[in-house]
C-alpha cells in the first residue's frame, strides 16, 4: 500500500463522521415540535359534525372540497389562536376561504369569542370530544391545513399563521392548491402540450 | 369542655386522614375498569409504549396533557372493544407518524444514523488490531535483528531467516557448532 492510498484508507471513517454529523447538526436545529403529518397526500378524512351556529346542522367532509381551504384549528382556552385571530380576519377579508375547527371547546364561549374577535370562518365546524382532530393527527391548538380543491391534505402548519409565514409558506401552497391535481387525461396532454411550445 | 373535646376528635381524625392522602404525584390515570386482566395488561403495555406528539418526552402514561387524556381514552375504548395491539398500533401511526411509537420499524433515516455508526466502530477495531499485529511483527524483527547481531559476535555463520523465534538463539545446530 502506498502512502496515498493508506491516507485515504484513513480518511474513510473521518469522512463518515463528518457525513453523519452533517445529518445530527440538521437535527440539532430543526424543531422538534413540528412533527410529520402522515395525511399530506390524503384525503381529509371521513366525519361528521355540527356547525357551530347551527347544531342540528350536520357537516361532513364534502365540505372542504371545492376550493382550496385552510382548515384552522382553533379554541377559546389557546392564547396563540387570539395572537392570530386578526391575522385571520385579514386573510378573510381578501377573500381567503376559512373553515374553522373549534376544538374541544365550549361552544357558548366560542361563539362570544368570535362576535367580540370577528369571524373569519365560512364555516365553523365543532369538535367538542375532538374527534376529528384525533383523526387528523392534531396534536395542539392552532394549527392550520391547506386543504386542496379535491379535499386532499397539502399542508399541515403548527402554531399561528402570521403575515411573514403567510407570504414565505403558507400562500404559495394555498394558491397552488386551487389547481385540481385529478385532472382528466386529455387536459392533462394539453398541458404538456402548452408547455412543450 | 367536654362536648367541645367531643367535636374536636373527628376533626382531629379527619385532619389526619388528610394528611395521610398525600401521596406521590403522578399523572391522574383515569380508572378504567377492564373486563379481564389480559385487557388491562394490553392498556397499560401500549399507554407505555406509546409517546405523546405534544409533551414529547413522555409516553401516554405519564403525560398529563388534555392529548394525552385523549389518546389513553382512545387505547381503553380500542382494547374494550377486543382489538388487539398491532391494531391499536396501526391506528395511531396512522394518526400521528412513527413518532407516536416508542418502537419504530427500521426505516431508511434509522439506516442512515445507525449505518455509518456501526461502519466507524468496525474500522476502529480493524485499524486497532491492524495496528496491534504490526507491532508484533517490528518487535519479531527486531528480535531478528538481535540475533543477526549475536550470531555475528559469536563469529558464526548467519543461519537462513527461516528461524525467528527467540529460541533460535539457543537451538540445537549452535550449540553442535560450539561441539566442534
Amino acid at each position: 500500500m502506498s502512502r496515498q492510498q493508506r491516507l485515504f484508507v484513513f480518511l474513510i471513517p473521518f469522512l463518515l463522521f463528518l457525513g453523519l454529523a452533517a445529518f445530527l447538526m440538521r437535527g440539532l436545529f430543526s424543531d422538534p415540535r413540528e412533527l410529520e403529518s402522515v395525511l399530506v397526500g390524503k384525503p381529509v378524512p371521513a366525519f361528521k359534525l355540527p356547525d357551530l351556529y347551527q347544531p342540528s346542522v350536520i357537516r361532513d367532509q364534502a365540505v372542504l372540497a371545492g376550493q382550496p381551504t385552510l382548515l384552522n384549528v382553533w379554541a377559546t382556552w389557546c392564547p396563540t389562536c387570539r395572537a392570530e385571530h386578526a391575522f385571520l380576519n385579514e386573510l378573510a377579508a381578501t377573500g381567503v376561504h376559512i373553515i374553522g375547527l373549534n376544538y374541544k371547546d365550549d361552544p357558548v364561549k366560542a361563539k362570544q369569542w368570535l362576535a367580540q374577535l370577528g369571524n373569519p370562518y365560512a364555516v365553523n365546524l365543532l369538535d367538542v370530544r375532538g374527534t376529528l382532530a384525533l383523526d387528523l393527527g392534531v396534536y395542539g391548538a392552532p394549527e392550520t391545513y391547506i386543504i386542496d380543491v379535491d379535499g386532499v391534505v397539502v399542508y399541515r402548519h403548527v402554531g399561528d399563521v402570521n403575515a411573514r409565514n403567510w407570504k414565505a409558506l403558507l400562500e404559495p401552497l394555498y394558491r397552488e392548491a386551487s389547481q385540481s391535481k385529478t385532472v382528466p387525461q386529455a387536459s392533462l396532454t394539453r398541458g404538456l402540450r402548452e408547455v412543450a411550445k | 369542655m367536654q362536648p367541645r373535646m367531643r367535636l374536636m376528635q373527628p376533626l382531629k381524625l379527619l385532619a389526619i386522614a388528610l394528611s395521610l392522602l398525600v401521596f406521590p404525584v403522578s399523572a391522574a390515570i383515569e380508572a378504567y375498569q377492564f373486563q379481564s386482566d389480559e385487557q388491562e395488561a394490553l392498556f397499560r403495555e401500549l399507554a407505555a409504549e406509546l409517546r405523546c406528539p405534544k409533551c414529547q418526552n413522555q409516553n401516554i402514561a405519564d403525560s398529563d396533557a388534555a392529548l394525552a387524556q385523549d389518546l389513553r381514552a382512545k387505547v381503553y375504548e380500542m382494547v374494550s372493544e377486543g382489538q388487539d395491539k398491532q391494531a391499536v398500533v396501526d391506528y395511531m401511526v396512522a394518526r400521528y407518524g412513527h413518532f407516536v411509537h416508542y418502537q419504530p420499524p427500521s426505516s431508511a433515516a434509522s439506516v442512515i444514523i445507525a449505518g455509518p455508526i456501526l461502519l466507524i466502530l468496525i474500522a476502529g477495531f480493524v485499524v486497532v488490531w491492524r495496528v496491534r499485529a504490526g507491532r508484533k511483527l517490528s518487535q519479531r524483527s527486531d528480535i531478528q535483528v538481535d540475533d543477526e547481531r549475536v550470531q555475528k559476535l559469536l563469529g558464526e555463520a548467519i543461519p537462513s531467516a527461516s528461524s525467528s523465534t527467540p529460541a533460535a538463539a539457543d537451538s540445537p545446530n549452535t550449540s553442535a557448532n560450539k561441539e566442534k
